[in-house]
Formats: C-alpha cells, structure tokens, sequence
C-alpha cells in the first residue's frame, strides 16, 4: 500500500477533509509501522462493523401483512387448516424450541402461499365473482347434500340420546378409550369393508381412530422411525406429509421421483436405487410412504405392484405406510385393491403393513377430524393407542358417526352417487381442458387430476412452472397447486381439485384458464 | 424383525405407575349400586359429574345447536368442510369470555392468542414442543398429575425436575424449593426452560396464593424462563376469595411489556369445569405471538370437531346460562366436598385444607406401619382390594412424603360417596383394632411383604387408562 492516502478518497472530491484525515492517518500509520495501532484495529473493525449492520437491514425478508381471515361473526370464514399464517417477521424476544422457531415461520410454499391468497379474494357468484376460484384444495363438496338430508332424518336419535328420548350427556361426556368408542371401531371397521369393495373383512380390534388423518401419520411416524431416520415416498406426493411426518418427529422424507413416462406409477428400481444411495450416506430407511389412490395424480396401484412393493420390504425389512384416504373416491374402471388385500396369513409381512383412512374426503367430512390407523401389527397398535390420547376425536362427534356409518343403507347409497358426481366432474373438467389442449396424466380416483401444462411453460424449469402458477393465480384468478410444491421432478404439471366446483362454474374455470393460456402462447 | 422407534418401544407414557394399576383394577370389578354393590368405587378419576342436568336442559331448550342450525338456519355444509386450525371465530370468543367470567372479569383475554387444542393434554404436549428443545427441562412441584410424566417426556422429551414441596407449609411453593430445584437440574446438566404450575393445584386442591405468584414471577425473570399455568380447575373454585389467575398478577403494571410477560402461558379446558372431558376441549393462551403462532400450525395434529366448536360456541355464549352454571357449579361442588370432608373426620382422617379441584389430598400418615413408601403401598394395596376404593397414593404423584393420598369426590352420586365414607370408617376402625393385637407380628412379616408388594406393582400390564386427572 504505497499509494498516497488521499487518492483512496472518491474521484471527483477534492481535498480530504479534517475528519477524514484524522480516519486515514491512524491507518496510514500502522502501514507505516508507527503507533495507531489500537486506533488502526478498532477503526477497520469499526467500519466492518457498522458495514455488516447496514447489509442486515437492508438485507431482511420481506415482510407481509398478515391475511385476515373473515372475522365476520355472522358466517363462517370458508379456509382450510392448511391456510398459511403470514407473521410480521419478527421472532420473539424469548427464547423458544427451534422447532417453533421453524415452525412459526410463515410457509413459503406456493401450497399454502396459494389457499392464503383464496382466503383473501374468495371467488363468490353473487358477491365476489371476480375473486380466485380455488383448486387448491382436495375438498368434496358434491355430495353434502345427502348428508344433510340423513341429518334430517335421523339426528335426534343419533346426537345425543342412548336409545330413547331423553339427552344423555353423561353418556357422551365423560373419559371414553382415548383411541375411540367401541361402537364407532365397529362401524369405522364396517365402512372400510365396504369401502374396499368387501374384498377383506375390517377388524375394529384393528382400529386405532384419531382426530384426522394429520394425526394419524405422525403418529405412526413416532412409532417406526427414530429421529434421522427416513421413509422412501414417491413422487410427486402430497404437500402436507412433509409437514405430517416430518416437523416434530425428526424423520426425513427421501424422495423417489415417478415419471409421466410411467404414468406417474411407483418404480420399484427407482425405490431400490433409493434406498442404497441413502445406506451409502449413512441413513436408515425405515419405512416407504405411499399414497393409493394418488394424491396428487389420482391413479391407483395395480395388485402385482402392490405384491411388488411387498416383496420390496420385506426384503428390505422395512415398513409400509398406505394412505388410502381417497380409496372411496374412485370413479374409473379398476378396482380399487388395498394393502391389507394383499397380506398373506404370514406374520412378517402382516407385520409391517399399517394402513391411513379418514372422512374427511370420502365422506366430505373434513371439519369433523375422524382419521384412522388400521395395522395388523400388535405393538404399533399398543404404541399408536397410548399416543391417541394427543389426538381423540371429540365425543358427539363420535356419537354421531357411529349412527351414519352403522346405517349401511345409508351409507352404500352414499357411496355410489357421491362417485358418479366425481366422475361426471371429473370427465367435464378434462375434457374442458382438452378443448384447450391441455391434457391430464391418467386418473381413476380421487378429488383432483394432475395437469400437463409443460408446454405452457417456458424456461421449462421450476421457475417456468411457478411464474405460469403465479399467472394463473394471478390472471386467471385460480389457485392450483404446482408440482413443485409436490416435489415432482418434471416441470409444468398442476394439481386441480375439482370437486369443489359446482357443474356450471367448470366452464368458468376453462374460459379464464384459456386467458392465460392464449397469453403463454403469444408470448413463446 | 420389524423394530418399532424407541419412543414406542419405551415406557416414557409413564402408563406402568400404581396410578393407572388402580384403575386397572377397578375396571375389572367396578362398583354398580345395582349390579355390583362389593365392587370398588372409583376415586381415583376427576371428574365433575354434579351438573350434568344443567347442561341437558339447556341443550334441550337449544336444539339448534346441536342440529348444526343457526337462527333454525342450517350451517351443517360449513360445518362439515371447516377445518382452519385458527378454529372457529364464535367460539374462540366465547370461550375467552368464559374463561374472563371464571376469573370474575378481573382479567380480559383477547382470542387472538388462543389455541385450540384437543384436550389439555394435547395443549400441554404442544407447549412443550414450542418451548423446549429435547433433553431440556421443566421445574415442577410436587405432587403433581401423573400424566405430566407422560405428556412432557414421551414425544417432546423433556426432562422433569422436581421442585419438592412438603407438608410443613401445607405443601406451598417457597423460594428455597425452586433455587433447589434449579440446582438440582444444573447438576444433571440439563437446561431449565421453565417452571409449570397447576393452579388450581392437581393433586393438592389448593389456589396458589399472590405470595407464591409473585415468587413464581420473580423466578422466571430472574432466570430468564417460561411460565406455564396449568388453570384447568380454575373454574371448580368453590370458595371464591382464594384463586388468582397468574394473568391477573402479569395485568400488575410492573410487569406488562417487561420480558415477563412473553413468557407466561396458560393451559385451559373444558373437562373439568364443564365436566365434558369426552369433547376434548383444550387451550393454549399466551402473549407470545411466537409460540402462538407455532402453537396454532402444530394444533393440525389435534383439532377440535368443528360440530363440537359450534356447539359450545352457542352455549357459552349465553351468557345467564354460563352465569347460572358456574354459580351453581361451585354450590354444589361445596357441598360435596363438605360432605367428604365430614365423612373423613368422622373417620379421624384429616386432609389438607382446600378451595378448589373435585378431589382432596388426604393424610393417612398415621395408618401407615412404618414412615416409608412401601408402607403406603401396603396401605394402598388394602384401600383397593379389602376397603374396595380406587385412590391415588401419592407416590405416583411423586411426593416426597410417604401417606398422602387423592380422592375424587365429584365423580359419583351422593349415595356412592356415602358408602365410601362408610367403608373407611369401618377399615379405620379395623386398623385400630388389628393394631393392637398385630404389633407383634407386623416385624417379621413386614420385609417379606414389602418385596412381594413391589414386584406386584412393576410387574403388571396394563391397557390404557384414559381420562385421569
């Protein structure tokens, strides 16, 4: 550092000022070997200090405002516990566990970004016809109407009497079995039985109920997998396991990518391939996480991919979780075969097979929060049993379930029309988006389908995809969700539920999608 | 084979202890005052089963809102797909405005900062989650419910220190105790991160009194932890002077925006005010916006029905209802507990003075053969099987002094109290009796017994117990 002091000052200025001498001479002194030493270290330091304060401010996240769901005491605000809670940013003065502090944090995954954005500019026909329409959430709203029509017959005698006129709130307020009525396993069992097909016999002993199927997977989640420890899941899969087995658990989740090439099936090589890499880097594989039928795809797994995946495991010496939540919900031609279908009397295999199932999609009925663990394995049942008491469904609403599901007339009828709704939802939506040149990966279950707009999109990459979901969201004013909130590994597929459209606002949806879809092309 | 976690394959849930081992016994021979009158009465649950009617009546006025109708509207669509785990608005603001009358409107809670959870013990499990790393730890006093031991350790794995409280000074929480207790955990190397009260106080029925508040507070600053207080009793406060909400004390100017009041949470429920356990209706409130917003996303593992929001969401907030309950609720709750406590003197069994919870904490000390824990397990082991009564001994309450004993009083018609003051007083009048003839004897046998009673306790299995504070 040779240069004179004074040309380090900005080009342009002409002398340097007092101020700045007595800054620079210091430093010129230490260059120079003499005594501003203390004064030649604090003042840099100093500098990079006040420097590295500067940076942060400048540097901080966005923050947002917070979204208001309706406070409006007259109506129910319409939004899922998925909704998004966008904080002011400011981490409190205290200290919290890191997992709240994690936790906390608003969500930055279009997921959830998106229900936000739904519940601050609901689509309304009469009130708000320009808000966004949502697709984003695998809700049913076909078939509430049979369900209300039950009620009307049969709720006093369901609610809260015990067989006869007078209102026993003993009978429904007091401690029960912190896994569940009895009386609702019988009949949960029951359901499943038909639900399946009455292929296999349901054994309420096998039953563990929970108050939705969020708390069913982490429970299971806490008794196969010590922290560390991971499961295999296909993709793409549904946003809210990463939240379900992960968050408090500790357990990762090891993507194993499927392809449209496939049809977006499991691939038994990809989930080998999987597991050895993760045994090279040192991580237990304890289980594989999969989701039949698909959600977000909608397709279900054929009974020699099922024995597959069995053999797989068992191989392995690994777990399956199976959520089977849409196994209702099936409108194609196939069979729906379930996990427990497939189970041989040999105890090893029965072992590891644990099943997930709710109402809150078949039976549209997600506010109630009935979820089920159904395993054929004794300690996991023992485990998940004691764990259910974090998680018990409320008691009239267990009272009240018993009496729907208990009438099989009921129930049966039920089922039937509620899928031949999906099904004609289903058919109108793809073949509106067709008309578009817009196809859809083959689906025979569920409340979505999963789109193909990758030639929509452009760069064909993740920020292609997220730039075309904001235009939807923003243009077209629906909310879907991308793939890439699903981990799909291709870019420019979309999840639209379309079961919670009524029949003549799907040519609503076409139209501004086709918005949109004019403006990506003239822009390629 | 197939290994379960270690969290299953543990015994964390705490579900081997002599707590749940009465109940276990009292399930396999329950007393029915038609069907099976030699059977063992429950008082080993409390429960508050004395205003039942009241809420039959008024469900039957209100029918609407069991019928998912509003104004004879029906809302059962709403209903059905509400599933936001901020819960539902109307009850949230019913349920802040209960929890204010509770506390005779001396503090106002604002439902913004209220989580719902399913149950108390959800709450509490979700707290730890929020407020503690693994391997941290959380001061209690004891005796405290045993279910702590399973809702702070199993999932979130959190240590628990005792701060140990005695019968010189009616078992209150005292200076010395609580530096004690954080000794203890310095020396255990683990990390304090707060102190949790039950206030009404489970097992002991006492209020926490201003003096021990203030401590409590002071304590926390001094330290730099969290406060949890455990109010789930505060509304089974049948003599009115003696509860302060912990809320109320942090309303004190000294201590509103000091670092304090981030740090104080309080756990509320509906089980034992309202006697409706079977709802699972629990709350986190804190001014920690922090934990309640990771509070809030973590309450999606344990939802409140919407069809059980919206009905006590119409029933609380009427409000000569919510006045007329609470009101009659602690008349009868007193008069119960009047009626146990005569029945204890009458037995010459004294109890610790109380004002509030559905049970006592009762003093058999002087019926025990020797000043150990053994000898309470005799005396247990007797009460159970030869007495017929389900209590809870102290022990599993982890108190330090042996001959300490809960009893529920709340959970059973005035009949079946009767008798179980009569069973005591005739096993009382027992004792005194064999006492004088078995002095003798009692040496040699005691060592054998002690061995076998011990083995008995640990090596029993049980299914699981719900319900049991």
């Amino acid at each position: 550092m040779t240069r004179n002091p004074e040309s380090e000052l900005e080009p342009g200025s002409r002398k340097p000022t007092r101020t700045g001498m007595r800054l620079i001479v210091p430093l010129q002194g230490i260059v120079q070997g003499r005594g501003g030493l203390l004064l030649g270290s604090l003042i840099p330091c100093a500098l990079v200090y006040f420097l590295q304060v500067y940076l942060k401010r400048h540097r901080s996240s966005k923050t947002l405002s917070p979204s208001t769901s309706a406070e409006n005491l007259t109506e129910l605000p319409r939004s899922s516990s998925r909704a998004n809670l966008l904080t002011r940013g400011s981490i409190g003065r205290v200290h919290v566990s890191s997992r709240a502090s994690s936790i906390a944090k608003p969500n930055d995954s279009p997921y959830y970004i998106g229900l936000d954005r739904v519940q601050e500019d609901p689509y309304d026909e009469i009130n708000n016809p320009n808000g966004i329409i949502q697709l984003g959430l695998s809700e049913n709203r076909l078939s509430l109407d049979l369900i209300e029509e039950w009620l009307s017959k049969n709720l006093s005698a369901s609610m809260l009497g015990e067989g006869g006129n007078d209102l026993n709130i003993c009978g429904i307020a007091t401690y029960r079995p912190a896994d569940g009525l009895m009386e609702l396993k019988v009949a949960m069992a029951g359901f499943m039985t038909e639900v399946m097909g009455r292929t296999i016999s349901f054994n309420p002993s096998s039953v563990v109920l929970l108050s939705g199927a969020t708390p069913a997977l982490e429970i299971l989640s806490f008794c196969l997998a010590d922290q560390g420890n991971a499961f295999l899941v296909p993709t793409p899969y549904y946003p809210g396991f990463d939240r379900d087995m992960r968050w408090r658990t500790g357990v990762e989740l090891i993507p194993v990518h499927c392809r449209s090439c496939d049809d977006f099936t499991l691939n038994i090589k990809a989930l080998d391939q999987a597991f050895n890499q993760a045994r090279k880097r040192g991580q237990k594989v304890r289980g594989v996480l999969i989701s039949n039928p698909s959600n977000p795809v909608g397709n279900v797994l054929s009974m020699d991919m099922l024995y597959n995946l069995l053999d797989f495991a068992r191989e392995r010496n690994i777990h399956i979780i199976s959520d089977e939540i849409f196994a209702g919900s099936m409108y194609g031609n196939e069979e729906f075969v379930s996990m427990a279908q497939i189970l041989g009397s040999e105890d090893s295999d029965r072992d590891r097979v644990h099943i997930i199932y709710g109402l809150s999609k078949d039976f549209s009925l997600p506010g109630f929060k009935v979820g089920v663990i159904y395993s054929f394995n004794e300690n996991v049942l023992a485990a998940s049993r004691k764990l259910a008491r974090f998680a018990s469904i409320s008691a009239p609403t267990q009272r009240l379930v018993v009496s729907m599901l208990s009438d099989i007339k009921f129930t049966r009828e039920y089922m039937k029309t509620n899928r031949e709704r999906i099904k004609k939802m289903h058919d109108l939506f793809v073949e509106g988006l067709r008309e578009l040149g817009i196809e859809s990966a083959k689906s025979s279950a569920g409340l979505c389908c999963w789109v193909d707009m990758s030639r929509l999109i452009s760069p064909y990459n993740e920020k292609g995809e997220l730039e075309l979901w904001d235009k939807l969201s923003n243009i077209a004013k629906i909310n879907v969700t991308p793939g890439s909130a699903c981990h799909c590994i291709e870019p420019g597929w979309f999840r639209c539920c379309f079961t919670t459209l009524n029949e003549k606002e799907i040519p609503l949806v076409i139209e501004r999608i086709s918005k949109v879809v004019e403006t990506c092309k003239r822009s390629a | 084979m197939n290994l379960l976690s270690r969290k299953a394959s543990c015994n964390s849930h705490g579900q081997d202890s002599s707590y749940f081992a009465g109940w276990e016994e009292y399930e396999k021979n329950p007393y029915d005052d038609v069907k099976n009158p030699e059977g063992i009465i429950q008082m080993g649950l409390a429960e508050n089963q004395l205003s039942f009617d009241l809420l039959e009546s008024w469900l039957a006025q209100n029918p609407d809102a069991a019928g998912f109708k509003r104004n004879g509207e029906s809302i059962f669509r709403e209903l059905a797909l509400f599933q936001d785990y901020h819960g539902l608005p109307a009850f949230k603001k019913a349920l802040v405005e209960f929890m204010a009358e509770i506390r005779g409107n001396k503090v106002s809670f604002d439902s913004n900062k209220l989580v719902l959870t399913a149950g108390a013990t959800s709450a509490n499990e979700t707290l730890m989650f929020c407020l503690a790393n693994p391997g941290e730890a959380f001061l209690l006093p004891t005796p405290y419910y045993p279910g702590f031991d399973r809702d702070l350790k199993w999932r979130p794995e959190v240590e628990i220190v005792p701060i140990q409280c005695t019968s010189s000074n009616g078992f209150r929480i005292t200076k010395s105790a609580l530096e004690e207790a954080y000794q203890q955990a310095q020396k255990r190397n683990l990390k304090v991160k707060g102190v949790l009260v039950t206030n009404p106080s489970n097992p002991l029925g006492i209020s926490l009194s201003r003096h021990e508040l203030d401590l409590l507070l002071s304590f926390i600053t001094a330290k730099g932890i969290h406060l949890i207080s455990d109010e789930i009793y505060s509304g089974t406060v049948f003599n009115s002077t003696g509860f302060v909400s912990i809320m109320e004390v942090l309303m004190n100017k000294k201590y509103v925006n000091s670092p304090v009041w981030d740090r104080v949470h309080i756990v509320y429920s509906l089980s034992k005010d309202l006697g409706l356990p079977g709802f699972r209706v629990g709350a986190i409130y804190s001014n920690n916006k922090l934990v309640v917003d990771a509070a809030t996303k973590m309450s999606s593992f344990g939802l409140v029905s919407s069809q059980t929001q919206y009905l006590l969401s119409a029933m609380l907030s009427d409000k000569k209802f919510t006045k007329n309950y609470l009101t009659e609720n602690r008349k009868r709750l007193k008069r119960r507990h009047a009626m146990f406590i005569r029945g204890l003197k009458n037995a010459g069994i004294p109890c610790l003075e109380s004002d509030a919870g559905l049970f006592c904490w009762v003093d058999m000390r002087h019926l025990l053969s020797s000043k150990t824990f053994e000898a309470e397990m005799e005396l247990w082991k007797k009460i159970v099987y030869q007495v017929g009564l389900n209590v809870s001994p102290g022990s599993s309450c982890h108190c330090v002094e042996p001959g300490w004993f809960r009893m529920c009083f709340a959970n059973m018609s005035e009949r079946t109290l009767g008798l179980a003051m009569q069973r005591i007083k005739s096993f009382v009048n027992s004792i005194s009796d064999s006492n004088n003839v078995s002095q003798n004897k009692r040496h040699s046998n005691k060592s054998s017994r002690r061995k076998s009673f011990s083995k008995w306790i640990f090596s029993l299995s049980f299914h699981d117990r719900e319900g049991e504070r």
